[in-house]
């Protein structure tokens, strides 16, 4: 663990670095990334021999900071989220070298370089942490460093928007974590995690609970607490997106998880309201999701999807363990988990190629793109791997995870269980085959937008392929999506050392459910592989079919009509129209412009437009509310020094009496 | 493994076309014609597996990929199958699960393929899949979820081989909820009326045929093929479940099975005869109404 903190140290410094000031503007970039492959090649090999069963590790010392020791440790749980943290941030950091290099604000680039360089340590610090106030610390860092990030380009108004929706959430959500720790803090007499007792005075540890899944679910965003995810994802350039959507809001999971693992042995309700939460956000995610025509922003209600799938099967988890059901407990977490590392992948593969192609043409808004599967095929087909991965498509890696998800929660239905488990595994079921769907929808949309038919407008510039720095990274997550995907089987020994690491389960109870089911993903593997060789195979029937006979090309087919433009086409907006029409009660789409009028209309145009229904229908009016609250106050604030003085005064004065009594 | 596990796949591959080709033989008695011959699908395969392909300028390998994509899924797919007590040549416990995904890719690549020509018909018509798609896919999960807690099993031959005459007497009604939702599923993922018209001639009004619009040749040879696929899979399904025959001799069953399925095939002749394909509007509605129908039997199963 000793070479994994110096690796942070090292990044830190090296993120320092590229502050100096006289450095020449593109120097910063290099320098940080150096410091993020040195910081990353230190800790890796600790993080993945923790995953691979080593054993845990911890360090701690005394710090002039009251209330317990600086400790960290590395168990197999912190190695878990470590391990795509290490990789997905040095692949984004590659990405952004290249992505940035176009930007007119080459004298900012070193703030930026620190800052990621910061988020990146800060979210490691957060996983390693053992000690509440170091948690804190690092948490608030990675709260500020990312709100820099996100207001990169904080001349446009609408990133300035989104920086303070972001700002103002997650310190909500901090407050929420503040409590629960000073209320573990306090029963502790020392903030250390070990400490920690499971239950409080005052508080039975069901509200410990929800607390932590109200501070650590803002951060997580799942629905209700997902607002500042649409805003802040399509603010920030795209490699940062890469890095909050794939990693930082997995430290709100990493979180729920380790804080749920110290209040003892949980409540079935626990269960219960986490599926609740887990297929009403992955639901509403989606639907959002759908209605969406910029990209990024389309791509980050995804992240709420599956975050709400993620929470499934954590939730299912939890649910067996209070049950005593260990099938459900052990494939409930090990695909909850996995899919952590799966949507890492595959997102922040999807927010790369979403960055090329807005880097190439300088728009994320659907329907002005099309056609560039042409222009740029590599991240076309980096794009589609994605898609299919995220659409929980076989054989990608996100099919394995919800396959593991579904066996937990089908495997109450075979055991005939109680309804009180039976109940939320059926929701489960047929809320992972509705999102199933609706993804596929969505998907389909995204890509048949952008990257099929024509170009939709004119005025978007053609697009080009973007250069190896950022092309490779893109290959090697794909690559990972494909290979998880074909070889699942391998990674089951590291989901038992997880999964067992946090769980009261023995060890033994654990293996044998897992290895049940390595036979399935043995011959998941092999179905994988029987495809991919019957589409081999049809591939080279149809060349050998077509080889001496006229292949034409000519223009599309539409019924007859012989001059087809490209403003024929179905856009983004036609294409999601049933869903937002059935829908219409959650997504309350606002359409603008209508049904041309009159016999000889000129011009009609019509447009929709899907804000956040919780946004508008919950946070604005609440917030709203507490404004004006707050304006009686303003009696309070009389604006004479004298007046103030006399409140410190009279402060002063009532807590003296207060603790002397 | 003995050969009657290759008994199902083997039925499929080979009487996949000709399934179609009764349907189409029913609805030709209705209407009073004579009808096209019972194996026209195999020799319109023949004809286009013989032909050259035009494609549009627009498209890309997409289109082109599609049709091996989706046939190869199915092929796949095929493997899982039971047909009634017949097992299917490939079973592990949540192998219902891949094959619910395994048909969700292959529509999956036949959208894209539908979107890569750009044409406003197409897109129409791959909006409308998987919009009706998606309703579809709990109604086949929750039936299949009922099948797996009867049988206490995951696995899709175990699930259906379990069904007998006796679970038939013990949960006839959750059973019967089972058949008919699992039949709307059936006519909802294969364009068959009342969803879908697989012989209207008007493009606005088409879902899965406008969709293949601009494949021709081979290509169109992989799609059709893999549709005849897709109707016997869903068909041996709803046969399997109806048909509790369950005798351990392998040729009895096959050849009631088989039995069965020429009589689905008239059913299915007849329902398109004798019915409106349903307004576009309407079809939601029948489709959450088999998803009602499946939880009602769920709820009827596991209480």
């Amino acid at each position: 663990m000793i070479f994994l903190l110096f690796g942070c140290g090292w990044i830190v410094l090296c993120g320092f670095a590229a502050l100096l000031p006289l450095l020449p503007s593109r120097w910063s970039g290099t320098i940080a990334v150096v410091g993020i492959v040195g910081g990353s090649m230190l800790g890796l090999p600790s993080a993945v021999s923790k995953v691979l069963g080593g054993t845990p590790e911890l360090a701690s010392m005394v710090w002039s900071i009251p209330g317990g020791t600086l400790s960290v440790a590395l168990d197999a749980l912190s190695g878990f989220f470590l391990v795509p943290i290490y990789l997905v941030c040095t692949l984004a950091a590659f990405y952004g070298l290249e992505y940035l290099r176009s930007s007119p604000r080459g004298n900012s680039l070193g703030v930026f370089w620190c800052s990621y360089n910061l988020l990146m340590v800060s979210m490691i610090v957060v996983i390693l942490a053992k000690n509440g106030i170091l948690f804190l610390l690092a948490w608030e860092t990675m709260a500020l460093t990312s709100f820099f990030l996100v207001t990169f380009e904080n001349e446009r108004p609408e990133v300035q928007a989104a920086g303070w929706i972001y700002l103002v959430a997650t310190h909500l959500g901090t407050a929420f974590l503040l409590v629960l720790f000073l209320f573990l803090g306090e029963a502790a007499g020392s903030y250390d995690f070990d400490r920690f007792p499971p239950v409080v005075q005052f508080l039975p540890s069901g509200g410990l609970f929800l607390l932590a899944l109200v501070g650590f679910g803002t951060k997580a965003g799942f629905v209700p607490f997902h607002v500042w995810l649409p805003e802040a994802h399509p603010a920030a350039p795209s490699h940062v997106s890469a890095v909050m959507s794939g990693l930082m809001i997995k430290t709100g999971i990493y979180g729920l998880v380790r804080i749920v693992t110290l209040l003892g042995p949980p409540s079935t309700w626990w269960g219960v309201l986490l599926v609740g939460l887990g297929v009403s956000s992955g639901i509403l995610g989606v639907l959002f999701a759908l209605a969406q025509h910029d990209l990024k922003r389309l791509l980050a209600y995804h992240s709420v999807e599956n975050i709400g799938i993620i929470l499934t099967g954590l939730g299912l988890g939890l649910l067996g363990l209070s049950l005593h059901l260990p099938a459900l407990a052990a494939l409930g977490f090990a695909g909850g988990l996995l899919h952590v590392l799966n949507h890492a992948l595959f997102k922040s593969l999807l927010f790369l190629s979403a960055g090329a192609v807005a880097h190439a043409t300088g728009t994320r808004e659907l329907d002005q793109l099309g056609g560039l599967a042409k222009r740029m095929p590599v991240t076309c087909f980096f794009f589609l791997i994605g898609a299919a991965a995220i659409s929980g498509l076989p054989p990608l890696n996100g099919f394995i995870s919800e396959f593991l998800i579904y066996l937990g929660a089908f495997s109450t239905v075979t055991a005939h269980s109680a309804l009180v488990a039976l109940g939320p595994a059926l929701v489960a079921v047929a809320g992972l085959a509705l999102i199933g769907g609706f993804a596929a929808a969505c998907f389909t949309k995204a890509f048949g937008i952008v990257f099929l038919g024509e170009p939709r407008d004119p005025h978007t510039p053609e697009g080009h392929e973007p250069g190896a720095l950022m092309l490779v990274p893109m290959g090697i997550l794909a690559l990972s999506c494909v290979v998880i995907g074909i070889f699942p089987a391998g990674l089951l020994p590291a989901m038992e050392t997880v999964v067992a690491s946090f769980t009261l389960q023995t060890k033994d109870d654990l293996s044998v459910i897992l290895q049940e089911t390595v036979e399935p993903l043995l011959i998941l593997s092999l179905a994988a592989l029987l495809f991919l060789s019957l589409a081999g195979g049809f591939v080279v029937l149809r060349r050998r079919l077509l080889r001496r006979r006229p292949v034409e090309e000519t223009v599309t087919w539409d019924c007859g009509y012989a001059q087809p433009t490209p403003r024929m086409q179905y856009t983004a907006s036609s294409f999601a129209q049933p869903f937002v029409a059935r829908f219409a009660i959650f997504l309350r789409t606002r359409h603008l412009g209508g049904l041309p009028k009159g016999f000889f209309p000129r011009m009609a145009s019509l447009s929709t437009k899907t804000p956040d229904v919780f946004r508008q229908s919950l946070y604005a009016p609440l917030f709203l509310g507490i404004e004006k609250g707050l304006h009686y106050l303003q009696v309070l604030q009389r604006g004479r020094v004298q007046v103030y003085v006399l409140y410190i005064v009279l402060a002063l004065v009532a807590l003296l009496t207060w603790t002397r009594k | 493994m003995d050969a009657t596990a290759l008994l199902a796949p083997l039925a499929a591959l080979v009487l996949a076309p000709l399934f179609l080709g009764i349907i189409n033989r029913t609805k030709a008695f209705f209407a009073g014609r004579h009808g096209q011959p019972l194996f026209q699908l195999y020799f319109d395969l023949q004809k286009l597996l013989g032909k050259g392909a035009t494609y549009s300028r627009t498209s890309t390998w997409i289109v082109r990929g599609g049709p091996i994509i989706g046939l190869a899924a199915l092929m796949v797919v095929v493997l899982l199958v039971p047909l009634g007590g017949l097992s299917g040549l490939v079973r592990f416990p949540g192998d219902l699960l891949l094959f619910a995904y395994l048909l969700s890719m292959a529509r999956f690549f036949t959208v894209l393929a539908a979107l890569d020509v750009g044409s406003s018909f197409e897109g129409m018509g791959a909006s409308r899949e998987v919009f009706f798609s998606t309703l579809t896919e709990p109604t086949l999960m929750l039936s299949l979820a009922v099948l797996a807690h009867q049988s206490h099993s995951l696995s899709l031959s175990s699930a259906l081989g379990a069904v007998t005459v006796t679970s038939w007497l013990q949960h006839g009604t959750s059973l019967v909820l089972v058949f008919v939702a699992l039949l709307v599923v059936c006519l909802a993922e294969n364009a068959r009326i009342p969803i879908d018209d697989p012989n209207t001639h008007l493009e606005l009004t088409m879902i899965h045929e406008v969709m293949v619009l601009d494949h021709g040749g081979p290509d169109l040879a992989f799609i059709l093929y893999g549709s005849a696929l897709k109707l016997w899979i869903f068909a041996s399904l709803v046969v399997g479940l109806v048909l509790p025959v369950r005798t351990g001799v392998a040729f009895l069953d096959l050849g009631s099975m088989l039995l069965g399925m020429g009589l689905l095939a008239i059913v299915l002749g007849c329902i398109e005869s004798t019915m409106a394909r349903l307004r576009l509007l309407r079809v939601p509605n029948l489709l959450v109404g088999a998803t009602t129908l499946a939880t009602l039997a769920l709820v009827l199963a596991v209480r």
